[in-house]
């Protein structure tokens, strides 16, 4: 890989002054995405600066909710006892993802900021926008059964390819993220990501320089009924074809409050509010359900290879309630 | 009674390769060390325009960057304009690296930049910078499958009986294509090349399943005598066929060491790998099946298609076993190859027969659904008592054994026949089943035996152990033959110092080399008796070698083992601290008067979600029947490998390729799927052995690429009886069962 200068950072103002400083500055923190796409050459940084050392890593009770340290690692999170009881969900779509042994290196805040798998992306030969912007979309007219059905630009048909912000999504979490002259904003976790538009070379609505210390969950009636379902093309280790997380807040047999976030379908978690819409008020039913999943898959437009996610993905959205709705 | 042969034992290599001790190509170090890292090329084909290494060269610790400008041409015709050379009379027109301005397929070799250490190197690699005249490519062999043509080696297909008029009159017919993608190999160590020179003699620590084949091929490439090549492999991370040809990256390591005048190292990335080596060549076939409405087959015709690269004819035999598997009167089955600018195929596990049985035993489970018939019981109405192809008899085929046992394991006969009749609560379950079959190759080789007379043996073949257990079943046959324990027994494979054996491919390692062993420790016990008997008080006189055998340090006879000699005493009495005695061992006159073949029988059970086409293969059954077993531990393990490639090829396994660039874009293991063991549920290995005194001394056949001959078909079938649904292109993903 490229030379670059490794720094340790002391405490996190440090850190988020250090990548301030340096447009081609990273923050390096479990290194499960970024080591990999730095030996490929599509990762360039100068710079990086190791935030392992941060005290980022208590999940704690917080305000009824939960606040869960950016460095904490996937494995502590998904196994701990408020993030199990709390928020199945987000248990669920953690452990969805990679491998035991990834899950064991990667941070929360890490996995939120895994780029893409487009396989352009990671083939320096191949044009990419978000790559190397201005150099076309390779996926647009290429290989693209991996790609974005909602949301996409003719610059980027690329997903986001992670599991965990799915759940957060659905769970109403925030990002709170802390910039280089020391203010601290939170940012909504579906406003965390954004899509390509002309801008594909940005994922997200961090500043450069800004430092995700903590996820914080509000309190949640989800727990009881929530579920999250990734379909792929092995049983495990594989990025979602489709992925969904159902939330359902239940009243009896009737829905009261509903959350539906697709994943694997666009360049960020893609959350169907008139899916939820069409949940609130009705009985848990599978006919219900597949009005909601047909409302979230409205709209979409596939590519070349990917038709099959629009199909697929209502499926999936049925069965993800009917799992949440304990119907299945 | 046999000691060790036919028992249980773990690997003798085992605790080294566990414990780090074991050595790969990669991990052997010279003084002085450099480290080559290979800059691949952007477009697949036409010529490099202009090539930059300014900055590469200019990069912290490079020693030198190769291209095609500076590179010295390799191979025997020095003076060629253009590699890979295409000249008739020149039989090696394997791809040699950094030859000529020409490009024959994406992400080729271009350049390799030569630095103090790996990440210098690899760091440079970047900044060399490539243009290039590219010319229109085709990379599609859907596209170019018409322009087929027969393999130049090998007579045309010939006809048996009159398969068209056969099929026209056929009373119940089907007809298909299958497809088959272009797989990679994929094994867990990448190749990897240390070169050493001193003077004019080279030493290469090469990953080969084949390391004289590697001296050959570098002693050509460098214009020196064979002898000066030396060539060592002794362990090898997994290779699938991926190292049966000496690819590019052995003769462009050796050809830096010289220029450089330094040892060099080079090891592919996962990516390299992908055009570093061969492939499975995308492969398209029709099947014509015709048959009396009592199920006797009349007719078949089985056409192939495959790739091949624009310098190299590959052919893989797809069609092959299709003329030994059924007894049926009439069949045609022709092989094509077709251009493609993609790099040459090569044989990968199970290499034509997989593909053409994954085509053919589908193909017979349609036919079983058009006449009504349980597929089971079609293959046994077509059941093959002797070789459809030749007439002679098998010397050996249990494969009706194997039929019955595994339909009995797994119990076939609760199938419903319907399609979607079968569930497990919402899940759709699928009973599928194939035939597997291989052949019974033996080829020539030969081993070494050092007897010592402190009762130890040193046994040497260059034979290759790319993982089924070859370390450890050549150790079992010597401490079997000579009467010793096996820690008694010390084997050495992987070097060309030691006596020349064939590659380990074709799944004949153990009737080849095995059978040298055998005939070696045999040899070993002549001397002895020999010996023996030039003392007038030998108890064995009168005996023939055949007579007697060795047994912990005696030497007996078989009929009377209180007739013995002690073999430390002999030795010592004729002053001999060792024997040695070395044999080849070729396949025997008596072969040819029969087919030798393997077979096997395979039963699947998978389990389909309806609504989200996702497949599970939840139970297999395989029953193998490939003759004497010598360590089923080994043996089991190398079957469930094959069941696992089997799921591998069925579900997963794809190269995909942007035609549109003519370049693979999945080269790494998160976007080429193979599968993990969340992937494999119950499979139970079984064999039903058997007594062939005609295949070899000792009645073994290969089993390593037999295991996954017929799995994909079998999980084909079960998809179908699970869904109704008949996908023909393999892998079946999720998306195809919507």
């Amino acid at each position: 890989m490229r030379p670059f200068k490794y720094v340790r950072a002391s405490d996190p103002a440090a850190a988020a002054r250090a990548v301030a400083a340096n447009p081609n500055a990273k923050f390096l923190a479990g290194g499960t995405n970024i080591l990999d796409l730095m030996k490929e050459d599509v990762e360039r940084p100068d710079e990086l600066i190791d935030l392992t050392r941060l005290k980022l890593t208590e999940i704690k009770a917080a305000g009824g909710g939960v606040s869960i340290g950016a460095l904490a690692r996937n494995t502590d999170t998904a196994n701990h006892p408020l993030i199990r009881r709390n928020y199945p969900l987000l248990t669920q779509a953690i452990v969805a993802g990679a491998s035991a042994q990834l899950r064991n290196m990667a941070t929360n805040g890490g996995n939120l900021m895994q780029r893409t798998r487009c396989q352009y992306f990671y083939d320096t030969a191949m044009p990419c926008n978000k790559r190397e912007p201005g150099s076309g979309c390779g996926a647009l007219g290429g290989l693209n059964r991996i790609h974005a059905i909602f949301g996409w630009s003719d610059k980027c048909v690329a997903t986001y390819p992670g599991d965990m912000a799915n759940a957060l999504y659905a769970l109403d979490a925030v990002v709170r993220v802390r910039g280089a002259n020391g203010r601290e904003r939170t940012i909504p976790a579906g406003e965390f990501h954004r899509l390509p538009g002309d801008t594909p070379e940005r994922d997200t609505n961090l500043q450069h320089g800004e430092l995700i210390t903590a996820i914080e969950l509000p309190k949640s009636d989800f727990a009881k009924n929530s579920y999250y379902l990734k379909v792929r093309d092995r049983a495990s280790y594989a990025f979602a074809l489709v992925a969904v997380a159902a939330a359902l807040e239940m009243d009896g047999g009737r829905v009261r409050t509903a959350r539906v976030v697709l994943g694997g379908v666009a360049h960020k978690p893609w959350r169907s509010s008139e899916a939820e819409a069409a949940l609130v008020g009705k009985p848990a039913s599978q006919q219900t359900f597949e009005r909601a999943a047909e409302l979230a898959l409205k709209g979409a437009r596939p590519l070349a290879h990917n038709a099959y996610k629009v199909e697929l993905g209502e499926r999936a959205v049925v069965r993800a309630l009917m799992r949440a709705a304990r119907l299945a | 009674m046999p000691r060790y042969i036919g028992k249980e034992m773990s690997r003798v290599d085992g605790v080294a390769k566990v414990t780090g001790r074991a050595k790969y190509a990669a991990e052997f170090r010279a003084p002085n060390l450099a480290y080559g890292f290979i800059v691949l090329g952007a477009v697949a084909k036409g010529t490099i325009k202009s090539i930059d290494t300014g900055g590469a060269e200019r990069a912290p610790g490079v020693v030198r960057v190769f291209t095609h400008l500076n590179a010295p041409r390799l191979g025997p015709k020095a003076s060629h304009e253009q590699s890979p050379p295409r000249a008739q009379e020149e039989k090696d027109k394997s791809f040699r690296a950094l030859q000529s301005d020409r490009i024959y397929f994406n992400m080729q070799p271009v350049a390799l930049v030569v630095a103090e250490t790996y990440e210098q190197a690899r760091y440079a690699a970047r900044l060399v910078k490539v243009s290039y005249n590219a010319e229109r490519h085709s990379t599609d062999t859907e596209a170019v499958s018409e322009r087929g043509r027969f393999p130049s080696q090998g007579p045309p297909p010939k006809p048996r009986g009159n398969p068209e008029a056969a099929m026209k009159a056929a009373p119940v017919k089907v007809e298909a294509e299958y497809r088959i993608p272009v797989e990679h190999h994929n094994p867990m160590e990448p190749h990897a090349a240390v070169a050493v020179w001193q003077g004019d003699r080279l030493t290469v620590f090469d990953k080969s399943q084949e390391v004289y084949n590697v001296r050959k091929h570098l002693a050509s490439s460098f214009n020196v005598p064979e002898e000066n090549v030396h060539v060592v492999s002794p362990y090898v991370g997994g290779a699938f066929g991926s190292s049966l040809r000496p690819n590019y990256y052995p003769a462009l390591t050796a050809m830096a060491a010289r220029e450089i005048k330094r040892p060099v190292k080079v090891v592919y990335t996962r990516t390299q790998m992908y055009t570093g080596h061969g492939y499975r060549p995308h492969t398209i076939q029709k099947i014509a099946l015709g048959a009396e409405a009592s199920g006797k087959l009349t007719a078949m015709i089985h056409e192939a298609v495959h790739n091949t690269s624009t310098f190299e004819e590959f052919s893989d035999n797809t069609t092959g076993f299709t003329r030994q598997v059924y007894a049926c009167p009439n069949l045609y089955a022709p092989l094509k190859i077709t251009d493609t600018d993609l790099n040459t195929p090569t044989w990968m596990r199970a290499p034509g027969a997989v593909s053409g049985m994954f085509a053919l035993e589908c193909a017979m489970d349609e036919l079983a659904y058009a006449l009504k018939i349980d597929p089971l019981e079609l293959r046994l109405i077509n059941y093959a008592e002797t070789d459809p192809e030749s007439g002679r008899p098998f010397s050996s085929k249990a494969l009706r054994e194997c039929y019955r046992l595994g339909a009995e394991k797994f119990g076939w006969k609760q199938r419903k026949m319907e399609p979607r009749s079968m569930r497990d609560g919402r899940l759709l379950v699928g009973w599928g089943t194939a035939t597997g079959i291989w052949g019974a190759f033996q080829m020539p080789a030969t081993a070494r035996i050092t007897f010592r007379a402190d009762g130890t043996a040193h046994v040497a073949s260059a034979t290759s152990d790319i993982g089924p257990g070859t370390y450890t079943v050549v150790t079992m046959i010597a401490a079997e033959y000579l009467g010793l324990r096996p820690e008694q027994v010390k084997f050495e494979l992987g070097d060309t110092d030691l006596p020349r054996a064939p590659a380990q491919g074709g799944s004949w390692t153990t009737a080849s080399v095995g059978s040298a062993v055998h005939g070696a420790a045999l040899a070993v016990a002549a001397k002895l008796l020999a010996l023996a008997n030039r003392e007038a008080s030998s108890p064995l006189k009168g005996a023939a070698a055949a007579d007697v055998e060795m047994l912990d340090g005696r030497l007996r006879l078989k009929a009377d083992a209180s007739k013995s000699v002690s073999v430390a005493d002999v030795m010592r009495r004729n002053h001999l601290a060792e024997i040695t005695e070395t044999f080849e061992a070729r396949p025997s006159a008596e072969r040819r008067k029969y087919a030798t073949m393997a077979h096997g029988a395979q039963f699947v059970e998978v389990k389909v979600d309806p609504d989200l086409g996702t497949v599970r293969v939840a139970r297999v059954i395989e029953v193998t029947a490939c003759g004497k077993i010598i360590n089923p531990k080994a043996s089991h393990s190398q079957e469930i490998g094959g069941v696992v490639w089997g799921i591998g090829m069925a579900l997963q396994e794809a190269t995909e390729i942007d035609h549109r660039y003519g370049r693979i874009m999945n080269p790494n293991l998160q976007h080429y799927h193979v599968p993990v063991n969340a992937d494999v549920h119950e499979v139970e290995t079984l064999f039903v052995e058997e007594d062939d005194s005609v295949v070899n001394p000792l009645g073994v056949k290969g089993m390593g690429e037999l295991g996954m001959v017929g799995i994909p078909a079998a999980i084909a079938n079960a998809v179908f009886h699970a869904t109704g649904r008949r996908v023909r292109e393999l892998p079946i993903t999720p998306d195809k069962l919507l």
